[in-house]
Formats: structure tokens, sequence, C-alpha cells
């Protein structure tokens, strides 16, 4: 087992006793009807052990997911549920402790994805990528979101609103930078606008080639559309770490950005975790309906595709498509990739496994942002590389980012010869003119 | 008063009242926790989200196609011993006329010899049951005394009514008591446990579907 490790910001103020404070009032925080219903109704039958790639691969059974929120149930049970005081008064349910939560960083953090595959195959109906989110939480508040890459990029944009610490003048640039490699024409910050792209930090740090994708997409379509440097990555980290505050600072920027300009549609870019977050959660922290609708870049292009907004020339071209959890699963558009990639005339084999049922990269939930997840991340790599290499294909399509960096990190280490590559970038160099 | 008649009549009111009262209790708990706001514009309407609840609660029963081979052992055990108690329950003409007695429902019932085989396999897969809980790295891991408690308080009934349907062993007064009183222990369990499940698999599976359906995923 890894050591846990504590966040470096908090480390030297926060004593065992107070940790367990913390994480007790995060777990504790969110916990409403829907997190007891499912609390409640686990039958310890263990069939999410077989949904979850880290079991599947390695056979420990601590990778059962349910296994994996053990804390926050004993919390709930302890504190919130119907028969939490007779757990109290006989002892029944002991306290959680500063030990118990260092021993199980590595399950809530390295070795949960939050891809909900479990969620798929519980008998009972238990979303428990859900409560690997709200166990997060607790992990956060207490200071033990893994220190390295995860915790120090969500700490940074916490502070800045990038992980990367990007300042509103670098990310404009940035962009207009990207603008003149490209040769597209980038729209920053203009005052009105109908459509808002936003960017994933993946794609600034390693895909800077598919801002100029989007960017040449809405120039085609005739769109009014503009980048806004108040509210531009919807990368949140801070989601995948468990810092709420942060997670809501993120969302909020990019609201009121785009209420600023008048935008009717936010694109969220290729990134699956910032499309759940502003599709399906963003209205919650803003307090009401969202005054915009809010599309993920694919369900962009399968819609202009349809109408007609987007013109493609057919690519003759086997390939097989990998599916971002967030994105079908855990978001509902599982369809809208099929569309485009259909329009585009290419032979798409799918994996064995596919759209909803579809395995996890192993990336995503910050698991790529945890170092010392590496060898846990190559076990869930075999199970894709099998399942694509099934498929005859040699290219490998995917809409989110964080999915093709996994991949890609994970072809390298095996020296894979399949090629993976961005739906939104195929799209754009084969507009039709 | 003959153990017979405490079983039938204060034994019964007791477990009954504990119950109901358990379960009461134990639902209030859940259901008047506040509920998360679901703000987001839907992707399907009011009809589309209910057919997604009630997909959940159907199709959950049986793992997709993916799950299967996975889940084969702990999905027939579990199949044979859900069902096998369903006949027994349902099927058993003395279990018929105490519903009719109760209820004033009726319904003619399965032959004694296909009820006894139900019985048979239900015991069998419950002994398969906690065999493989006690053996199995995940259910090792997972399993509470909650767990061990459930079963044998299910377990009980199941064998003393095998006892009774045979007259094997002791009087029937005496077996008869001993299982009305087995199952009034399983009564007095039931809402503070895992068996609770007999009530909240229809509520979990209906309100993650609800939810998936929102979202236009898969339930």
């Amino acid at each position: 087992m890894n050591s846990p490790v504590v966040a470096p910001s908090r480390a030297a103020t926060v004593d065992d006793a107070g940790r367990v404070d913390q994480a007790m009032r995060g777990f504790l925080a969110e916990i409403g009807s829907g997190a007891a219903l499912a609390m409640e109704a686990c039958v310890h039958c263990g069939r999410c052990a077989e949904a979850c790639h880290f079991y599947v691969q390695t056979g420990d059974p601590r990778y059962t997911p349910i296994h994996k929120i053990a804390p926050l149930r004993q919390a709930y049970q302890r504190e919130v549920g119907p028969f939490a005081f007779a757990y109290r008064l006989f002892g029944l349910t002991p306290r959680v402790t500063a030990g118990q939560l260092a021993t199980w960083q590595d399950l809530i953090y390295d070795s949960c994805n939050m891809c909900g595959r479990c969620s798929l195959i519980c008998p009972m109906g238990i979303d428990i990528a859900g409560l690997v989110e709200q166990a997060r939480h607790g992990m956060f508040d207490a200071g033990l979101a893994p220190a390295d890459y995860l915790g120090v990029l969500a700490e940074k944009e916490h502070a800045t609103g990038s992980p990367f610490g990007l300042t509103r003048a670098q990310f404009r640039d940035m962009l207009h930078q990207v603008g003149r490699t490209h040769d597209v024409v980038m729209h920053v910050d203009e005052p009105r606008a109908d459509i808002v792209p936003t960017v994933s930090s993946v794609d600034l740090k390693t895909y800077p080639a598919s801002m100029a994708a989007i960017a040449k997409i809405l120039n085609h379509m005739g769109a009014a559309w503009t980048f806004r440097t108040d509210g531009f990555d919807a990368d949140n980290a801070s989601l995948t770490a468990g810092d709420r505050a942060g997670q809501r600072a993120i969302t909020l920027s990019i609201v009121r950005a785009a209420m600023e300009c008048g935008a009717g549609t936010v694109v969220m870019p290729e990134c699956g975790h910032s499309f759940t977050e502003m599709r399906w959660e963003a209205a919650n922290t803003f307090g009401r309906s969202l005054p915009f609708r809010v599309l993920q870049i694919t369900e962009l292009l399968a819609e202009g595709l349809a109408d007609g907004r987007i013109r493609v020339n057919r690519v003759a071209q086997t390939a097989t498509y990998h599916d971002a959890c967030q994105l079908s699963r855990r978001g509902g558009a599982t369809a809208a990739p099929r569309v485009v990639l259909h329009a585009l005339g290419i032979d798409v084999r799918e994996m064995a496994d596919s759209g909803d049922t579809g395995w996890c990269c192993g990336g995503g939930g910050g698991v790529a942002l945890i170092k010392r997840a590496q060898a846990l991340r190559a076990h869930a790599f075999e199970i894709k590389r099998r399942q694509v290499e099934a498929t005859g294909a040699d290219t490998m399509y995917t809409s989110c980012s964080g999915c093709r960096q996994t991949l890609d990190h994970g072809g390298k280490s095996v020296n894979w010869t399949t090629t993976v590559a961005s739906l939104l970038e195929l799209v754009a160099a084969n507009l039709k003119d | 008063m003959t153990m017979l008649e405490i079983a039938r009549g204060p034994a019964m009111q007791v477990s009954i009242l504990i119950m109901v009262g358990g379960i009461g209790w134990r639902l209030a708990g859940i259901l008047l926790l506040r509920r998360r706001p679901q703000r987001a514009a839907p992707r399907h309407g009011f009809v589309r989200r209910i057919c997604g609840g009630l997909s959940a609660i159907l199709s959950r029963f049986i793992p997709r196609r993916t799950f299967r081979r996975g889940t084969a052992v702990s999905v027939v055990l579990s199949a044979v011993f859900h069902l096998g108690l369903a006949v027994v329950l349902f099927g058993g003409a003395p279990h018929i006329l105490l519903i009719r007695q109760i209820t004033g429902l009726t319904w003619p019932g399965l032959p004694k010899g296909i009820v006894v085989m139900a019985s048979g396999l239900t015991l069998a897969s419950m002994i398969a049951l906690l065999v493989r809980r006690m053996t199995h790295p995940v259910l090792r891991l997972l399993s509470t005394v909650d767990d061990y408690l459930s079963w044998l308080v299910v377990f009980l009934p199941v064998f003393t009514g095998i006892l009774l349907s045979g007259e094997t062993i002791g009087g029937y007064a005496t077996l008869l008591s001993l299982h009305i009183l087995s199952v009034e222990l399983l009564l007095v369990w039931l809402p503070f446990g895992k068996l609770m499940h007999g009530l909240l698999v229809f509520a979990g599976r209906g309100a993650m579907g609800v939810t998936f359906a929102r979202k236009g995923a898969a339930t």
C-alpha cells in the first residue's frame, strides 16, 4: 500500500483529531436522502467488484468499489443514519480514525476513476461514483487529497482560477499564438457572442491544436462566438480533488463570463468531468436554471452536422472510438460522437465494451494526476489495449483530452502502434471549404 | 398459555409492532433528509424519466451482458434463493391459508412436492451463499455481523418450515411454535439490517433510474 501524504498546505496546521473532524464535516455536509438511500440499500453482494478495472485486473478485494467508501458509510451510520443513536450508544460503529483515513486515501483517490461502471452493475441501483465524490470532499477538507500533481493543481486552481496559474493576459496571448500558428481567426473577449467555448487545461498544456480546431469549426459555422478570459479553463481539477469551494469558483466563473456576453450556448471542450460539472451540476451551484444551454463539443458537432451548419468531407478510414465515461455513462452524450463518425464516413469498429459499458481509460477522476497511481493506470490500460486491438482498427478517436493523454501515455509505455486522436481535430481537419 | 399460544398471540403482535415501527423509523430517517436540487435542464421529459426509473427496477434483476460472466454464481444463487422462497411463501397451502385469514385473499396452492423441492433448493442456495460469503475474498472483506445475522434469521424459518412439513422430529405443535417464533425473529430484525433491501431495492433502483434518465444516460 502507498503511504498517505497530506497536502503540504495543511500538513503543518492540522493535527490528527482536527483532520478527522474536518473529514467528518466534509463527509456529512452533503448527505441527502439520495446518498442515504444508496448507503442503506447496499447488501454487500460484491458484484460491483466485477465492474471495476482495478479489481478485475489485480484481483485485490480492496478495490471493490463499495469498499472504497467505507469511511463515508461509517460516518453516515454513526452520525446521520436512522439508527445513529443506537450505533453510538452501543458502540456498534466506531468513530472514523485518522489512521483509517490515511489508509483509505489511495482507495478514494488513486484507485477510483469515478467512471461509474460499478453503478451499472449494482443490483440495488447505488451510484457508487457519486458517493466517492462525496467521500473526496471529506478527504480534501482533511488535507488528504494526494499531495502531488492533483493536490497541487487543485490548490493552484483554487487560488488563481487555473490549475497552471495562467492569468487572463497569458491565456489571451496563448490563444492568439495558437491562432497565428494554425492560421485561424481567434475571437477573444468579444463583448457579445452567441457561443462561448471553454478549454481544458490538458489542451492548454498538451493539445493546443484542439483550441484552434474549435475556433476553426465555429468560424466555419458562421457563429458569433468568443473565448472569455474571465472564464476559460473548464478542467475543474478541484472537482476531482474534492475541493467544493474551488469547484464552485471555477464553475461560477464560466457561468458569469457567459452571461456577461449574453451567450446562448456554452460549449465544453473535449473533457469529461468538465462536461458533467457544467451540464449537470452548474445550475445547482448557481442556484437556478442556467440562462444558456450547455453542450459538449461533440454534441455541437453532431447538431451542426445534422442542421447543415457544419459540412465535412468523408474520410476513408477504419477506426474505433473510446467513450469518455463522463460523457457517455455519466453524461448521457453517448450518441453524439457516433453521429459525427458516421457523418465523416468512418468505418467504426466498436470495442466489445463500448458506449455506456465502456471501460475507463484509467486516468479519470484525477487519477491521471496522481503519480503513484501509474502502476494502477497501467492495469486499466491493459483492458483497453486488448479491446482496441481486437477491433483491428489502427486509430482510436476520443472526445476527451484527459483520456487521450492517459491512453497516449499508456501506449508509449508498451510501444503501442495504435494512434489515439481527437474527434474534434478530425472534424476540423475535414471541413468543406 | 402454551408456547404456540404465545407465538400466535403476544409474540406475533409485538414482532409486527416492532417491524412496522422500525420500517417507518428507518424510511423516515432516509426520506426526511434534504433532497439535492436538480436544476439542470433535463435531457428528457417527465414520462421518459419515470420510464427510466421503471426500467431500472426491472432490468437490474439480470446484469447486462458484459457483466454476466463475472456475476453468474452470485446471480444464480440469489435467484434460486429468492424464487424458492417466493414459491414456498406464496405456493405453500399453510401460508395461503394464513394469508386468507389475514387479508381474505386466496389462491390455489402448489402441489406439496413442488413446495418441498423449492424449500430444499432455498435451503441449499442459502448454505451455498453462506459458504461463498465466508470464502470469497471480496465478500469476506465486505461482510459484517448484519450479513450473518440476516442469513440466520432467514435460515431458521426455512429450516423449521421444512421440519414442520415433514414432521420429522418433535411434535407438530412444538415445530409449529418454533417456526412461527423464527418468523417473528425475522420480522423483528427486518427493519434494522440488510433485509430491508426487500423494500429499498425498488426505491434505490427507481431513484437511480430517474436520475440517470434525466441525463439521458443508461439506467
